[in-house]
Order: C-alpha cells, then sequence, then structure tokens
C-alpha cells in the first residue's frame, strides 16, 4: 500500500533512535512504530499480534517507559530512546529479565514473549507492583494465550526483588 | 490504514491553524483510541496534527486551590501523581482502573475524554450505525446490547461513554479548558459530553476546531470518604458493565454532601444532582442509600441483554456508598 501509487501522499524523512542506534528513515505517515521496526529495520523480535493494542505481544520501551508500538506512529517516536527487545542483551549476556524467562520455564511457543519481557521491564520501572495481585493487573496488557501465565508472574516477583535489592 | 497527511504542531495556535486548513483534519496525541479506529475504517482522517511536542504536559496547582492536569499529561502519570493520589484518590483509582499499563503511559488526559464508544456495531463497519454513519439506523437496540446504555438513550443510539477517569471527573465536578479559532472557553464537566438524541454522531460539545488544554479539578477532593467501583467480566482489562464514582463528605455519620456517577449506563457519565441531595444532612444508612439508587435508576429503560443492569446498578450504587462511608478496600 506504501508504494508506487503517485497520488499516495509523499513519504516523510523520520530519525529514530532505537537499541542506542540513530536510524534514518523514509516512511508513509501511517507507517505504525511496529511496523517500522519490523518492515524497514528488519527488528522483528518485536511481534505483530492483534495490532490493536489488545494483546501486548507489540510492547517496546520508549524512554524506559513500556507502550503498544501497534498503536504509535513512526514519524511520533523521533527524538526519543526506543529499546526492542534486541537491545536487550549487553556484551553477550541476557537481560536479567530475558534470563529469568528462560530459569522460569514462563513461555511455551514464544510469540508473547518479546512483549512480555519489555511489559516486565517496564513495569519493574514504574515501580507499582507490590502485591501478587498488582503483578497481575499491571501485566494484563499482555496475553499469552499457551497460559504461562504462573510462570511469568515467577518472573516479575523475581525482577521486582532484584530491583529492591539494587 | 488510509493515506493521510501529517504534521507536528509546536503549540496550540498552530496546531488550531493546522487543523483548520485541512479538509477532514483531526488531532493527534494518545493515539490509543484514533490509530485503532483507523485501521478498521472507523475513522478515516485525511490530515493528522500531532500535537505531542505542545507544552501542555504538565499537573500545577490551580487558582481555586485545586489541580489542573495538562491535557497531554499521559494517564499513567496523572494516576500515579503525588498530589493526586493524596487529594483526589477517587480519580486515581479510576484511572488505574481502565485499560492497561502499556495503554495508560500512551494515552492523554484530554484524549480520554475524547475517545469513542466501544459498542460493537459502531466497530463492526458491515452493520448499520448512526453514530458511525448518520441516519444508516442503529443495530445495537434489537441487537446483541449487553454492554450498553439503559440511561438517556434514544430511538437512534444506545452507546454507552467507556472512559473510567471520566466517571471520577464527572463526579468531582471537573472543568474542561479548552480554545479553539475564537479563543479560550471553559466547559463544565457535566457540559462536555453530550446524550446521543438524534445526533449521535457527535460525541461532545468541543467543537472542530478546538483543543483541550488542560482539566482542572476543583478544591475538594473528597479524599477522606470515596470509592471507584467497577463492575465488568474479567478482572482487569475490560470495560465497565457498571461502574460508580462514589464521593461523601461526612460529619460523624451524618451526610454533608454526596456526589455519585455513573459509568457503563450512557452515552456520558450519568449524574442526578437531585438524588445526590437526597442524602444530604440524612444519616449514612443503607436505607437511605437504597433510595438514593432507586432515585438514580429513574427512567432506566433495559433493551434485553442488557436488562441486568438496572438492578446491577442500584446494588452497586448501595454498595459504593456503604464502602466510601466505611472506607472498606475498593473493589
Amino acid at each position: 500500500m506504501e508504494n508506487n501509487s503517485p497520488a499516495l501522499p509523499p513519504k516523510q524523512t523520520v530519525k529514530l533512535r532505537i537499541n542506542g542506534a540513530e536510524k534514518q528513515l523514509e516512511l508513509a505517515p501511517w507507517t505504525s512504530l511496529l511496523d517500522a521496526l519490523r518492515e524497514h529495520l528488519n527488528l522483528t523480535g518485536t511481534k505483530k499480534g492483534c495490532d490493536h493494542g489488545q494483546c501486548g505481544a507489540c510492547t517496546v520501551l520508549v524512554d524506559g517507559r513500556r507502550i503498544n508500538s501497534c498503536l504509535t506512529l513512526a514519524m511520533m517516536q523521533e527524538d526519543k530512546e526506543i529499546t526492542t527487545v534486541e537491545g536487550l542483551a549487553k556484551d553477550g549476556e541476557l537481560h536479567p529479565v530475558q534470563q529469568a524467562f528462560i530459569n522460569h520455564d514462563a513461555f511455551q511457543c514464544g510469540y508473547c514473549t518479546p512483549g512480555q519481557i519489555c511489559s516486565v521491564i517496564g513495569l519493574v520501572n514504574e515501580g507499582k507492583a507490590k502485591t501478587l495481585d498488582d503483578i497481575r493487573d499491571l501485566m494484563s496488557g499482555n496475553i499469552c494465550r499457551c497460559g504461562a501465565y504462573v510462570n511469568i508472574v515467577k518472573v516479575v516477583q523475581e525482577a521486582l526483588e532484584r530491583s529492591e535489592t539494587r | 490504514m488510509r493515506p493521510f497527511t501529517f504534521s507536528k504542531a509546536r503549540d496550540v495556535s498552530s496546531a488550531i491553524s493546522d487543523v483548520t486548513s485541512h479538509e477532514k483534519a483531526k488531532f493527534i496525541a494518545g493515539g490509543t483510541n484514533l490509530l485503532d479506529l483507523m485501521k478498521i475504517d472507523v475513522m478515516t482522517p485525511r490530515h493528522l496534527v500531532d500535537i505531542t511536542n505542545i507544552a501542555l504536559k504538565t499537573i500545577e496547582e490551580n487558582e481555586e486551590g485545586g489541580l489542573r492536569l495538562g491535557a497531554l499529561v499521559s494517564n499513567a502519570d496523572t494516576a500515579y501523581h503525588e498530589q493526586v493520589e493524596k487529594r483526589y484518590p477517587l480519580l486515581s483509582h479510576a484511572i488505574l482502573a481502565g485499560a492497561t499499563g502499556q495503554l495508560r503511559n500512551m494515552a492523554t488526559d484530554g484524549g480520554n475524554l475524547l475517545q469513542r464508544t466501544r459498542c460493537y456495531y459502531f466497530y463492526d463497519t458491515d452493520t448499520p450505525c448512526n453514530k458511525r454513519e448518520p441516519g444508516s439506523g442503529c443495530s445495537a437496540i434489537k441487537g446483541y446490547n449487553r454492554d450498553l446504555a439503559i440511561l438517556g438513550t434514544s430511538e437512534y443510539c444506545i452507546a454507552t461513554h467507556p472512559s473510567d477517569m471520566c466517571v471520577a471527573l464527572a463526579a468531582l465536578e471537573a472543568k474542561v479548558n479548552v480554545t479553539g479559532k475564537d479563543g479560550d472557553r471553559v466547559i463544565p464537566f457535566a457540559k462536555f459530553h453530550r446524550l446521543p438524541g438524534d445526533t449521535p454522531h457527535i460525541d461532545t460539545n468541543l467543537k472542530e476546531d478546538e483543543i483541550i488544554t488542560s482539566i482542572d479539578l476543583p478544591a475538594k477532593g473528597f479524599a477522606e470518604h470515596y470509592t471507584y467501583m467497577k463492575l465488568r467480566d474479567r478482572a482487569s482489562y475490560a470495560f465497565a458493565l457498571v461502574s460508580v464514582a462514589a464521593a461523601l463528605e461526612m460529619d460523624g455519620d451524618t451526610v454533608k454532601e454526596a456526589r455519585l456517577a455513573l459509568g457503563g449506563v450512557a452515552h456520558k457519565p450519568w449524574r442526578k444532582p437531585e438524588a445526590e441531595a437526597m442524602l444530604q444532612g440524612k444519616p449514612a444508612t443503607r436505607g437511605q442509600f437504597q433510595k438514593v439508587a432507586e432515585a438514580y435508576l429513574e427512567g432506566a429503560r433495559g433493551y434485553g441483554y442488557n436488562d441486568f443492569k438496572i438492578e446491577l446498578a442500584k446494588r452497586a450504587i448501595v454498595r459504593s456508598l456503604e464502602q466510601a462511608f466505611k472506607m472498606e478496600a475498593s473493589s
């Protein structure tokens, strides 16, 4: 849809800062951040589930806050620090939340997992979850159709404990 | 999404001139509702004006001793703001009862007021809907209407307003500050949203060229006695079947002032000040609360699948007022 028709509005230049690197793209204005990541930057770790903000598979961090990348335009995320699941590991070592998903067996098919991981990191940054019910409520924007929720909650608990002792 | 052109506004006046100089133009801020509706062709603007760079992102004291919420403050930053939590816990709880962590980080306070109904037929472009396509008919009245309105409906529309935040703002009697090409004006919260009547495609009294700049909370926050009760099909990330914002000012066991607003039951947050006034000077008893609940639901009408909401709303009012009085944990 974005190519070939002379009647379409022109593409615009967008500068995005993703996982620490500047990227300049020519995008149609209606390109979501999610499509910019997946289709234009080949960062396919971020998943497209519902494309309507209901499933959370597209969750990324913008300036440390978790958002649904499907419900924002790439043009609106200039001058911000965007972190996707590809940007979490440092020096060949997984981010502790990534490692915790493995340790706790917190996924089965793995499709929701990049979004879950970014959401857990965002939740810890927010610092509002105190109880198990808080965790369940504050993770309700991430659906796991394999039903790994019980172990995902354990990951969040571990991540919260680590953030307190840090 | 259908193609559109895009511009970024630096300030309120350039945003207004941008939106008025383009055909079928809309402002975009959080985008969580607008982009969702654009993806399914329910909303089809030809130009978007990005207002997220405008300096409307602070929460400050206002002249009347309350708080002024900048229109572009996120729902999350509002709910977790120290002064909002302390002085307006009803508002904080209501915001946190809605959406998800991700959506609350994106959605703005101004945008929350402007979100569209979640009526299934409004979303389904294969069916008639007077709100989406004026004059095409209402599929909900004789359709599957379990989630839809029981108060203030018309023969053209039985949609509900989906917001939780707005239910609290209605109870708190907030004011909406707006700016348009003809200047500034203040809209009392009760006059911001509309009933459907024969123009259900018009949700609010905001004009096309007007932009919400801030929301003023009055000094009185009812932080001692309040409840936001949201009844829904699952415990998180679901719209209300019925919600109640209840706020009391007490003198011992006697009610000095009561505020009630209902969500999930009408095209706007539902207030009935004359029914609230029935509690003034009365003891806070279950019997009194039941009388108010009956008065609040007077004239309510079910459409089949949503008949249960009438009784549900009455019981929710009684339980909310009891909780607000005793200040038990809300649910």
